[in-house]
């Protein structure tokens, strides 16, 4: 492949996959106009809330299972990173286990808001484990309960913007 | 996460998603979206380098200011190194080009909570109990 290119991971997981004998992965495709809330204010006065999917708990919670885990964590953001612990089938765990800021970068998000970068940070973070491999499951089970987390910050504060950082 | 991210905007509030993964978030198509040219598990950045860590997320939060069309992806001036041999190998999960594994890259897909520390499953049992 032309290396300064992007990698194709649905290629090659399709002729990974085709090598093992598995079924094709349908990825999840949606070809019409997303939806679109406009941003209203600079990114210096706008409170963002963070959406993990690496897998992130805190020591107490139950951790993600390996199987369609449609859960999510709440994971409060005044806390560093270092207290994070993640788990995920689908990743290499051990770099994010040594530094969580490399999927959960809470520390980093923390940082910009003291440096003036962003507004604020929301106070819980929302943590998943990605590779839910039903669309429906992640459109139905997932997806909902994220939406009401971000209403649920957003009757009690602000946010302008929901970062999401997958896997 | 790309479907997460057209529920959220569909619920009233403004996303970026950072992706790794160009081609995947394109098929999904959510409504802002900033690419890195990372491994998959180091989205984020690199470990224990807060300098490129925030770099990435500055100008990833940077770009969703400048994206006017619903389902653009912005290309961040960001890698993971001026060598790019890692592509060559990496196909998904633990196999990312920076680990190397052998057939099914994933690990077994256990219906059970799988804890970092098995202290941590003590912690949980003693909070729900």
């Amino acid at each position: 492949m032309d290396l300064s290119k992007p990698v194709d991971y649905i290629e090659r997981t399709t002729l990974q996959y085709s090598a093992l004998g598995y079924e094709p992965y349908q990825w999840a495709h949606r070809p019409d106009q997303p939806p679109w809330t406009p941003l209203r204010k600079p990114l210096s006065n706008s409170t963002i809330a963070l959406v993990g999917s690496g897998g992130a708990y805190r020591e107490g919670q139950v951790a993600f299972h390996w199987k369609d885990d449609t859960g999510i964590r709440h994971i409060p953001t005044d806390q560093p990173a270092g207290d994070v612990r993640v788990t995920h089938f689908a990743y290499d765990l051990e770099p994010a286990r040594s530094d969580p800021n490399i999927v959960f970068p809470v520390d980093r998000l923390n940082e910009m808001v003291a440096a003036g970068t962003i507004g604020g940070i929301a106070p819980e973070a929302i943590a998943c484990m990605g590779g839910i491999y039903s669309a429906r499951r992640a459109e139905e089970e997932l997806a909902p309960a994220i939406v009401g987390a971000i209403d649920a910050m957003k009757a009690a504060g602000e946010v302008d913007l929901v970062l999401l950082v997958p896997v | 996460m790309g479907l997460v991210a057209r529920a959220i905007e569909a619920a009233g509030t403004s996303t970026l998603s950072l992706t790794a993964a160009r081609s995947i978030t394109a098929a999904a198509n959510p409504p802002r979206a900033a690419f890195v040219d990372m491994p998959l598990g180091y989205t984020a950045g690199r470990p224990h380098d807060p300098e490129f860590q925030t770099d990435l997320l500055s100008q990833a939060l940077a770009a969703a200011w400048t994206i006017t069309e619903p389902g653009t992806i912005v290309d961040l001036d960001v890698g993971w190194s001026d060598d790019q041999a890692w592509k060559d190998a990496a196909t998904s999960g633990l196999d990312n080009g920076i680990r190397q594994a052998d057939g099914d890259s994933r690990s077994p897909r256990l219906a059970e909570p799988q804890y970092q520390f098995e202290s941590d499953r003590a912690a949980a049992e003693a909070a729900t109990a």
